[in-house]
C-alpha cells in the first residue's frame, strides 16, 4: 500500500489569533501551529492502513511555510515514512492552487490511496482534497467515518455521516478520500518516533504556484459580543423573555 | 476538552529545540487527555491510577534519557526534564512513579548493572512489564542512610538479605526492588551495594502505608525481606559505598527540580483563570490588589524556577551539571511550588478545598515531595557544606 497524506500546518484553534498589520493575513507572533486536526485523523489511518497490510510506505506531503516541515514531522513521528514540503511563503487564498501544486507532486507517485482531512481549522474551505481527485481523475469519497478497503487492494468502502444516516460509498483503488472526525482514534506521537523523526527523508522544494482567480481582500474579527441580560426569575418572567424573543431577537 | 497552555512569561520555548518542544506537547497532551480527568477520584479513594502505565510506556516514558539500545527513547536531559514537568502537572504521584521506574531503578541497573542485567531488566522495564522499586530508605534510617541496618551476607551461590524499608514508591506494585544492604560492618557505609531483588521471592514482604494525606495517588510501602536469599547475578556489580544510591538521588531529584515547576504552573493556571471569573464585591477578584500580588509572585517565582532547570539541563547534557546545582534546583523549586499552591488554594475560596480543583492536591504532594529525596533541610546543608566547606550534618 503506498498512500499519500496532504497535511496543512494550522494555528492552533485555542490560541487567540490577531489580524496583522496588512489587515489580510494574521499575526504570527505568539501563535502556536499545529498539524491540521482532521488532517491527524487521515494520518492515523494512513499508518493503520499500512500497519494492517504489513508494507507500503505513507508519505506525508504539505504545502506551506519553511515551519511546516515541523508540522511534517509530527506526522514522521507517528510513524509516516518520509516527507515532501511544497515551500511557499504564503499560501495562496484559492484552493485551486494549491490543488494544482499538490497534484502535479501527487501525479506520478503511483499512489494507492490519497487522503486529506475533510478541511482546514482556518480558512473551513473543504475545497483542496476533492480538487486534486478531479485534477487527478480519481474518484473521491468526502468527509469519511469508516473505511473498509478490499483484500485485493483494488477498491473498498467508506461511509459519510450525513444527516439522519450514513451514506455507504464503494470506491475502485486508487482514488481520493477526505477524513471526517470520528475515522480512528489519532495516536500520540511516541517519544522513540519524536527521536527517529529527525532522520527521515524529507525533501523541501518550492512550490510552483499560479496567481489564482481569488483576492483575499481583507480579514475581519467577528464583532465583539455583548453581554446577555438576566431578564427574570421564574415563571413570572416568561412573558417578558417571549417578549423580548419577538421583539428585540426576532427569532420567535 | 481545554489544552493545557503552560506559563511562558520569558518565551523560554525559544530556548528549546524542536524535539524538546514535540516531546514536552505530546506529554502535555496526554496528560490533558488522561491524567487530569481521573486524577481527582483516584487521590479520593488513596489509588494510584495503575491503567495508566501500559500507555505511559507505550508513549516511552520509562527511563527516557537511557539509550536505545536498552528499548529507551534516547532523549537528552532537557527533554527528560520537560517530561517530568508534565507529569507532574497531572499529580506528583504520577510523576513519582515514572521519577522511580527511570532515575531509581533503570538508572542504578544502567550505571553500575553488567551487560546481561542491563540486557535482562532494562528494557522489560522500558516497556512497562517489569515495575520497579527503590528501598533505600528505612524505619530508622532517613535522612541519614548511611546509618541503615540492612545487610547482606554472601553465601556460596548467591547473598542473603535481611532488613526493613520504609516510605517505598511503587513497593507493593513493584516485580523488582533495587534494595541497598551493607555487605560489611554496620560502621561501614562504604560496604553499601545494591541488589536487584525480584518481588516474589521467598522472605520478601511489602505492606502499603494506610493513612497517608499526601500523595495518595501513589503507593507507599514498607518492605520487609526475611533473608531473602538471591543469585551472585543480584548484586550490581558496579556500586559501591554510599555513593552508589547518592548518584541515583542526584538523577531523580533532577527531575523533581522540574516535576515541581509543572505542579506549579498548573496551580498557576488554575489561579488565574479563577481571578479572572470569580466575582466578588462586583468585579472578578482578579481586579483587586492583594491578588495581583499573589498572582505577581507566583509568575515570578515560577519563571525564575524554569529558567534554572533549563540551564541545569544543559549542563547536565554537557555532563557539567554537579550535585550540589541539582540540590539548588531541587530546594528552590519544590520549595517555591509549594508556595504557589498554597496560595493558589488561598486565592479559590472555599472551592479550594476541593477535589475538583486542583490545588490543594498539588498542595499536600508538594509536601511530601518536600521531604522526599532529601528534605529541604538536607539540601540547606548540602550547599552550606558547599558554600563552606564545613560539614553542618552531625
Ligand atoms: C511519599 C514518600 C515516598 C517516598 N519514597 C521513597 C522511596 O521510593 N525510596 C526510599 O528509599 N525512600 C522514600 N521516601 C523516604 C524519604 O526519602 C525520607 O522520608 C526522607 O529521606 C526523610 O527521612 P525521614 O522521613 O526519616 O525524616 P528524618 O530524617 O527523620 O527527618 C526529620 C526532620 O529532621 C530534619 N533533619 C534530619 N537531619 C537533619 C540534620 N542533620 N540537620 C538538620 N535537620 C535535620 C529533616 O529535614 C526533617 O525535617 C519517601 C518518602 C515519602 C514521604
Amino acid at each position: 500500500m503506498k498512500i499519500a497524506v496532504c497535511i496543512k500546518r494550522v494555528p492552533d484553534s485555542e490560541t487567540r489569533v490577531k489580524i496583522a498589520s496588512d489587515g489580510r493575513s494574521l499575526d504570527e507572533a505568539g501563535v502556536k501551529f499545529i498539524l491540521n486536526p482532521y488532517d491527524e485523523f487521515a494520518v492515523e489511518e494512513a499508518l493503520r492502513r499500512k500497519e494492517k497490510a504489513g508494507a507500503g510506505e505513507v508519505v506525508i506531503v504539505s504545502l506551506g511555510p519553511a515551519a511546516a516541515q515541523e508540522t511534517i514531522r509530527t506526522a514522521l513521528a507517528m510513524g509516516a515514512d518520509r516527507g515532501v514540503l511544497l515551500q511557499t511563503d504564503r499560501i495562496p487564498a484559492d484552493g485551486l492552487e494549491v490543488a494544482k501544486a499538490l497534484a502535479a507532486e501527487l501525479k506520478d507517485g503511483g499512489y494507492d490511496l490519497i487522503l486529506f482531512g475533510k478541511m482546514a481549522i482556518d480558512d473551513y474551505n473543504h475545497q483542496v482534497g476533492p480538487m486534486v481527485a478531479e485534477l487527478l481523475d480519481l474518484p473521491c469519497v468526502t468527509a469519511i467515518a469508516h473505511l473498509d478497503l478490499t483484500g485485493d487492494k483494488k477498491g473498498g468502502t467508506a461511509e459519510r455521516e450525513i444527516e439522519g444516516g450514513v451514506e455507504v460509498v464503494e470506491f475502485p483503488l486508487p482514488a481520493v478520500l477526505t477524513a471526517d472526525k470520528g475515522l480512528n482514534e489519532p495516536r500520540y506521537p511516541a517519544l522513540k518516533g519524536i527521536m527517529a523523526a529527525k532522520k527521515k527523508p524529507l525533501d523541501v522544494k518550492p512550490a510552483s504556484l499560479g496567481a489564482g482567480g481569488l483576492e483575499l481582500v481583507a480579514m475581519v474579527p467577528p464583532p465583539e459580543r455583548k453581554g446577555g441580560k438576566i431578564v427574570g426569575e421564574g415563571p413570572a418572567a416568561v412573558p417578558e423573555l417571549i417578549r423580548l424573543l419577538r421583539e428585540e431577537a426576532k427569532v420567535l | 476538552m481545554s489544552r493545557f497552555h503552560g506559563v511562558d512569561f520569558y518565551d523560554v520555548d525559544s530556548l528549546l529545540s524542536e524535539e524538546e518542544r514535540a516531546v514536552r506537547d505530546t506529554v502535555r497532551e496526554w496528560v490533558d487527555d488522561n491524567v487530569t480527568p481521573v486524577i481527582g477520584e483516584h487521590y479520593l479513594e488513596g489509588k494510584f491510577p495503575k491503567h495508566l502505565v501500559p500507555q505511559m510506556a507505550e508513549l516511552g516514558l520509562f527511563g527516557a534519557n537511557l539509550p536505545e539500545a536498552y528499548g529507551c527513547a534516547g532523549l537528552n536531559n532537557v527533554a527528560y526534564g520537560l517530561i517530568m514537568q508534565e507529569l507532574e502537572r497531572g499529580d506528583s504521584g504520577v510523576r513519582s512513579f515514572a521519577s522511580v521506574q527511570g532515575g531509581l531503578v533503570m538508572y542504578p541497573i544502567h550505571a553500575f548493572g553488567s551487560e546481561d542485567q542491563k540486557q535482562q531488566w532494562l528494557p522489560r522495564m522500558a516497556s512497562g512489564q517489569v515495575i520497579g522499586c527503590f528501598g533505600l530508605t528505612e524505619p530508622d534510617y532517613g535522612s541519614n542512610p548511611g546509618a541503615m541496618t540492612t545487610t547482606a551476607r554472601e553465601t556460596r551461590d548467591g547473598w542473603v538479605l535481611r532488613g526493613a524499608k520504609m516510605w517505598i514508591t511503587n513497593g507493593s506494585t513493584a516485580q523488582a526492588a533495587i534494595i541497598w544492604a551493607k555487605t560489611g560492618d554496620l560502621g561501614d557505609a562504604d560496604s553499601i551495594r545494591g541488589f536487584i531483588v525480584p518481588t516474589d521471592a521467598k522472605g520478601f514482604s511489602a505492606k502499603d502505608q494506610k493513612g497517608k494525606l499526601s500523595l495518595r495517588a501513589s503507593d507507599t510501602s514498607e518492605l520487609v525481606l526475611e533473608d531473602v536469599c538471591v543469585p551472585k547475578e543480584a548484586l550490581l556489580p558496579k556500586s559501591g559505598g554510599l555513593k552508589s544510591p547518592l548518584m541515583c538521588l542526584t538523577q531523580a531529584r533532577y527531575g523533581i527540580a522540574w516535576g515541581a515547576v509543572g505542579a506549579a504552573m498548573a496551580c498557576y493556571d488554575e489561579a488565574v483563570s479563577y481571578a479572572k471569573t470569580r466575582v466578588m464585591f462586583d468585579k472578578p477578584i482578579g481586579g483587586f490588589q492583594l491578588q495581583q500580588a499573589r498572582l505577581a509572585d507566583m509568575l515570578t517565582e515560577i519563571t525564575k524556577a524554569q529558567l534554572l532547570c533549563l540551564q541545569l539541563g544543559r549542563l547536565k547534557d554537557q555532563g557539567k551539571a554537579t550535585p550540589q546545582q541539582v540540590s539548588l534546583a531541587k530546594r528552590n523549586n519544590v520549595s517555591i511550588a509549594t508556595d504557589v499552591a498554597r496560595e493558589t488554594r488561598r486565592l479559590l475560596g472555599a472551592n479550594g478545598i476541593l477535589a475538583e480543583y486542583q490545588a490543594m492536591r498539588h498542595l499536600a504532594n508538594l509536601e511530601s515531595v518536600y521531604t522526599y529525596e532529601g528534605t529541604h533541610d538536607i539540601h540547606t546543608l548540602i550547599l552550606g557544606q558547599e558554600i563552606t566547606g564545613l560539614n553542618a550534618f552531625n
